[in-house]
């Protein structure tokens, strides 16, 4: 009888063979587990806005939790001055040096704000923050840099769409690698 | 600064000729073959440095009492206590940590593991291996779950892999030459022998979804450390590491469980694995969308260099050193490169003006450090070392003239600690004083 376990070992067997994998038998020790299961480690989001959580967040609503929760090490409106980098910067880049790096005129995508902010930040309290929180310290971030307007919310609608300036300036280095 | 010597014709103490194979003192490798015999036969002949008022020899205290008891782990004697790595976190601030391997005072091609370079992003987390889970899941056909436990009763496989950081050597993109040692500019790289298990092997349990092109790693430390590594790695020699020089990871180096990429940048090497997720797309991580992400000259910027490409660098004589009298010396140094072996070293004494082929230790492993030696007889005066090599791919190391004008230089020195700009794999340069100081050069 075929089951769906066949079909996978089959399946499994055509993906070995066309990718080249030699097959060798295996312990199958794996613990199979689902998806619901996951859900909680599973915070990685994708420039195109895949993985991004329901909720929504003004500038506004950021801009409290951001005075409270990441002034002290961003300095105040993100301008920098602590221990950690400007959020907040209209420098054009000048140089090779990462330090010319900002949100404005190097990160590619808005996405990798919410994803970084939300897996590791705060720094001493890193996950801590819900779903509306990030967004609205995204959001936050994106309009102080003026790269959304005062009013903007960010949701998993509109997060993936906000055009950022240096998108295309990318040089993939090794092609064939991928 | 270079002088072309030609002493054409040394004569070691047996009388033999060791032939010059380049300027500046730089002596045919092949005299390393025979050099046990040299010195004995310089005993039976009576030749050799005179013996003449030398004290008598006595037992020293040790050797008439009884040492110390053995620890269960053993650590390195009192006497080696300035061979450590150096910290650029050691109160642990929030923010990145940085230890890096003392070249200068290692030799071979292992990294003890204890001097094996860390960088953690928040702290080394304190990881219960019973506790510890790695996940596969997304574009599989069965997402699956293993504890440290099970992996360890999968087929465990060696390989001696080199790991690198991508801001390895930054220091060398400052405009005039960094007067610091190979540890501070070159410590970021370290080689151990890694056991584990075949990532492949756990491919293939869960099954891919041919759509899948890309999985996204991911740590279980405190930033949840995140990087996308095309499948097409995956599939060729990623690892799933449990071991390291054949105990259990360093707390730093991952453990319990570590992606590691043979060749690739550090960063992508996930430390603290619990999780890979199949993905169509790259995540574009704040790692991989900033940090390792490279300014270039024109404004553009490279991604996912992933390669650590050829490079090699003289740890013998180096910065900080000082040689005591001409005489025969021994240039001993590191090479590898992330595209498999090293193929050959060439090694001047006149700043790039002669080269001569060093003697490769074997094995010459696929992406693993490389020892090269090469006798070298200093005469006294200025000369400049050099190392440059060349990988089984065909990739050369780049001079430095090449390697800025392709990749830039900065405008003002660098912070000794920073990160200016990555992947910097040109030539470094020991210039000798002829008082044998040696400072670090741009030739």
């Amino acid at each position: 009888m075929f089951t769906p376990k066949h079909a996978i070992l089959a399946a499994s067997l055509l993906l070995a063979a066309t990718a080249g994998v030699s097959w060798a038998e295996t312990p199958h020790l794996g613990k199979p587990i689902d998806e619901a299961a996951i859900a909680n480690w599973d915070i990685s989001i994708l420039p195109d806005g895949t993985g991004l959580p329901k909720g929504s967040g003004t500038p506004a609503q950021g801009a409290p939790i951001f005075a409270e929760k990441c002034a002290a090490c961003h300095g105040d409106n993100g301008k920098g001055g602590g221990a950690a980098a400007a959020l907040v910067d209209d420098r054009q880049i000048n140089g090779i040096s990462a330090s010319q790096k900002t949100i404005k005129n190097f990160w590619p995508y808005a996405t990798t704000i919410f994803d970084f902010v939300r897996r590791a930040m705060p720094f001493q309290m890193p996950h801590s923050l819900t779903d509306d929180e990030v967004y609205a310290l995204t959001a936050y971030i994106l309009a102080e840099n003026k790269l959304i307007g005062a009013n903007d919310a960010m949701n998993a609608e509109t997060l993936p769409k906000v055009k950022m300036p240096n998108r295309d300036n990318f040089i993939i280095r090794f092609p064939d690698r991928i | 600064m270079a002088r072309s010597k030609s002493t054409s014709q040394d004569r070691d103490m047996r009388g033999q000729a060791l032939e010059a194979v380049a300027g500046n003192g730089l002596i045919d490798r092949r005299a390393l073959l025979g050099r046990g015999m040299m010195f004995a036969g310089a005993m039976s002949t009576g030749v050799g440095p005179a013996a003449a008022g030398a004290e008598p020899l006595a037992d020293d205290p040790w050797s008439l009492e009884i040492g110390d008891p053995m620890s269960p782990y053993q650590v390195p004697s009192k006497f080696e206590a300035k061979v450590k790595r150096t910290l650029s976190n050691p109160n642990n601030e929030p923010r990145n940590s940085h230890a890096r391997t003392p070249h200068h005072l290692l030799e071979g091609t292992t990294t003890p593991n204890g001097l094996h370079f860390n960088i953690n992003h928040g702290g080394v987390p304190n990881i219960d291996p019973d506790k510890h889970r790695l996940v596969i899941h997304g574009l599989v056909k069965q997402p699956l779950e293993f504890t440290l436990e099970t992996l360890s009763r999968y087929p465990l496989t060696s390989r001696v892999s080199f790991l690198e950081c991508g801001g390895n050597s930054a220091p060398m993109f400052s405009p005039e030459p960094m007067q610091e040692t190979v540890q501070a500019l070159h410590g970021l790289v370290s080689c151990a022998e890694w056991t584990g298990v075949k990532l492949s092997t756990l491919l293939e349990e869960t099954g891919i979804d041919p759509k899948a092109k890309w999985l996204i790693a991911e740590g279980a430390d405190s930033p949840h450390l995140s990087r996308s590594v095309p499948v097409k790695k995956a599939l060729d020699d990623a690892m799933i590491a449990l071991y390291q020089n054949g105990e259990r990871l360093m707390p730093g180096n991952g453990y319990p469980m570590r992606l590691l990429l043979p060749g690739y940048e550090g960063n992508m090497n996930v430390k603290f694995l619990r999780r890979i997720k199949l993905v169509e797309q790259p995540q574009l991580s704040m790692y991989e969308a900033r940090t390792y992400s490279q300014i270039l000259p024109n404004g553009k910027a490279y991604r996912f260099y992933f390669l650590q490409e050829v490079k090699s660098f003289i740890t013998y004589p180096s910065h900080g050193m000082a040689l005591k009298g001409p005489g025969l010396y021994e240039i001993s140094g590191l090479a590898y490169s992330g595209t498999g072996r090293i193929e050959k070293v060439m090694v001047s004494a006149d700043g790039g003006q002669s080269w001569a082929q060093a003697a490769l230790q074997e094995p010459v492993l696929s992406k693993a450090f490389t020892r090269f030696r090469m006798p070298w007889r200093w005469d006294g005066g200025p000369a400049t070392l050099q190392s440059r090599a060349w990988d089984e791919a065909g990739n050369v190391q780049p001079t430095r003239t090449e390697f800025v004008a392709a990749r830039g230089e900065l405008t003002k020195p660098p912070p000794i600690l920073g990160f200016p700009n990555q992947h910097y794999n040109s030539i470094t340069s020991w210039g000798v004083g002829s008082g044998g100081e040696i400072k670090h050069v741009y030739a």
